[in-house]
């Protein structure tokens, strides 16, 4: 088996602020391998920016270790940042100068000659389709434009391991699926890719495997399929005419319903077997005088594995 | 060569913003002009009072007024850079295998080559009213300012990566840079001062600076002032190089 391309011991990273340390990462373990797409997911201020930091050499980590692109992350920095590319949340790109200027200059970064720098800053403007504006200054740029040109300045010197950084937040969602094949592209070139995010949607439909991360400890990992396997069974989602609170407290102490809770106006519950539960539960409904006005079946979806792994909603923290 | 070749990249890169940017150009231009329009008048018979070191008005004026060009342009360089922390520029420029002396070398030199060309121009319009300076004088000169540029900007950056914000930068800055200025005789030479101020300056290393400029444009090119101010001057700016640097190491933001 390949060495991975990121593995992490008991990473730890403590800030000190006058008397108080807080630990923004409490021990992580982590291990990504080659080629794939690993999600990070986690609400804001869970430590997902602070690993990220750690393993891109930004922030010197407050205990532990990893291994990067096969580098030692304490002893070999100037190893690692030739091999890996990071597009940060702020993107990076200066406002006064145009985009072609910015690749150029990012290539001469990374040791290439003025003409080999030129050529590959032309190639990536025509990846990601950025002939319109590679020659006005950044300032100018939409959103997903200056979103593809942060990519763009990443991926100049071809690095094996791309980090982003909430690569769609605060992206239309037209823009955001560019994001997302983009990203699909360079996996389909073999370039591993570790992203973070706390869109769930996003982790689903783009990650090969998921690392979730709370208050600075990885709380479940795996692929997306394997952590909603492991919370059993299905959801019921039901609305009541009036108080669904009334609905919830009917509900809750059954023996069927593993969990419940109210979310969006609507009551949830786990339960080990839908078509088993539901008749139960319209009985239980009817007879203590609760109108039924929507009911579903569903498989749990991811924010069903933070639920369940951290007692809250990624929905609520994320917002 | 690696940090040759960075640091000339990272020049290239804000040299570029710089003469990209007519404003900016022209007002580095106007400044010296202004100084010497609306400022020199007043010296005149200021230099006819009693203690008053030889060597006419704008022979004492005009090395004061470059070590000022040189302190205060400088001074203000960190303001750019908290605007690029925040862009995400600095931490991006990190990630690269850059040589973190030239991400501060870079860009301090575009700062020192702005006001050494600034000051070129002052002393140039100064001829006509009567500034006299031998030629190698004046590459002297130039070089100690461009020393005092150095070592404040060094100083601005390193600062700016501390606090990370404008709020906190700029009262810093100006309350410290003011005092400096004040105590190192440039508005008005020292001798005029109580023997308590002169105390204090002995230990302000832009004094020394100042006085060595003064010695220059007073044809003392060999007196001992000339070498003590320049090693002063470069001894506390290979300092400040090397303090600037740790902090583009360390920059967190």
């Amino acid at each position: 088996m390949p060495e991975p391309v990121i593995e992490t011991t008991q990473l730890r990273r403590v800030f000190k602020s006058r008397k108080r340390e807080v630990q923004a990462v409490a021990g992580v373990d982590l291990t990504v391998s080659q080629g794939e797409i690993f999600g990070f997911l986690g609400p804001n201020g869970a430590g997902k920016t602070t690993t990220l930091r750690m393993l891109t050499t930004l922030l010197p980590p407050s205990g532990g270790n990893a291994r990067v692109a096969g580098f030692d992350l304490l002893t070999q920095p100037a190893q690692i940042r030739e091999r890996i590319g990071y597009v940060g949340q702020a993107g990076g790109s200066d406002r006064e100068i145009t985009g072609r200027r910015e690749l150029v200059f990012q290539g001469r970064l990374y040791g290439k000659s003025l003409a080999a720098a030129t050529s590959r800053a032309a190639e990536l403007i025509e990846m990601l389709e950025l002939e319109n504006c590679a020659d006005r200054s950044t300032g100018t740029y939409s959103g997903g434009q200056k979103r593809r040109l942060d990519i763009g300045l990443g991926l100049v010197h071809d690095p094996q391991l791309l980090f982003l950084d909430e690569p769609t937040t605060g992206l239309d969602p037209q823009s955001r699926a560019r994001v997302w094949d983009e990203v699909r592209r360079m996996h389909d070139r073999g370039t591993t890719v570790f992203l973070t995010t706390h869109y769930l949607d996003e982790a689903d439909a783009l990650c090969d495997r998921i690392a979730i991360i709370d208050y600075g400890k990885i709380v479940a990992e795996g692929t997306p399929e394997e952590l909603k396997r492991a919370v059993a069974g299905d959801v019921v989602s039901l609305s009541i005419d009036g108080d669904q609170q009334r609905a919830l407290d009917v509900l809750s102490d059954e023996p069927f319903v593993r969990e419940s809770r109210l979310e969006d106006g609507a009551v949830l519950l786990y339960v080990d077997r839908g078509e088993v539960a539901m008749p139960a539960i319209l009985r239980l409904l009817d007879g203590s005088g609760l109108r039924l006005v929507t009911i579903g079946l569903h498989r749990p979806s991811l924010d069903d594995v933070f639920l369940r792994q951290t007692g809250r909603s990624l929905r609520e923290v994320a917002a | 060569m690696k940090l040759l070749r960075d640091t000339w990249l990272v020049f290239g890169r804000y040299f570029g913003l710089l003469i990209r940017n007519p404003v900016w150009v022209a007002l580095g231009v106007l400044q010296p002009l202004l100084y010497l329009i609306l400022f020199a008048p007043l010296l005149q018979p200021v230099a006819a009072l009693r203690g008053f070191p030889h060597g006419g008005a704008y022979n004492v004026f005009v090395p004061g007024l470059l070590v000022q060009l040189g302190l205060f342009s400088a001074a203000g360089v960190g303001f750019s850079l908290i605007a690029e922390l925040r862009a995400g520029v600095i931490e991006r420029l990190r990630v690269t295998p850059v040589s973190r002396v030239a991400l501060l070398l870079g860009r301090a030199a575009r700062d020192v080559i702005s006001i050494v060309a600034q000051s070129l121009i002052l002393i140039l319009l100064a001829l006509p009213f009567g500034l006299s300076v031998h030629p190698v004088g004046v590459v002297i000169v130039l070089a100690l300012i461009a020393l005092t540029a150095l070592l404040t900007a060094a100083i601005g950056y390193t600062v700016a990566l501390w606090v990370r914000s404008e709020d906190s930068y700029a009262p810093i800055i100006f309350t410290s840079s003011l005092p400096i200025l004040l105590l190192s005789g440039v508005l008005l030479p020292l001798g005029f001062a109580p023997q308590w101020l002169r105390t204090i300056a002995a230990i302000n290393p832009l004094s020394y600076a100042v006085e060595a400029a003064r010695a220059v444009f007073n044809d003392q090119i060999s007196d001992p002032s000339v070498i003590k101010g320049v090693t002063i001057m470069l001894v506390l700016t290979v300092l400040a190089v090397f303090m600037g640097a740790r902090a583009f190491g360390r920059a967190v933001a």
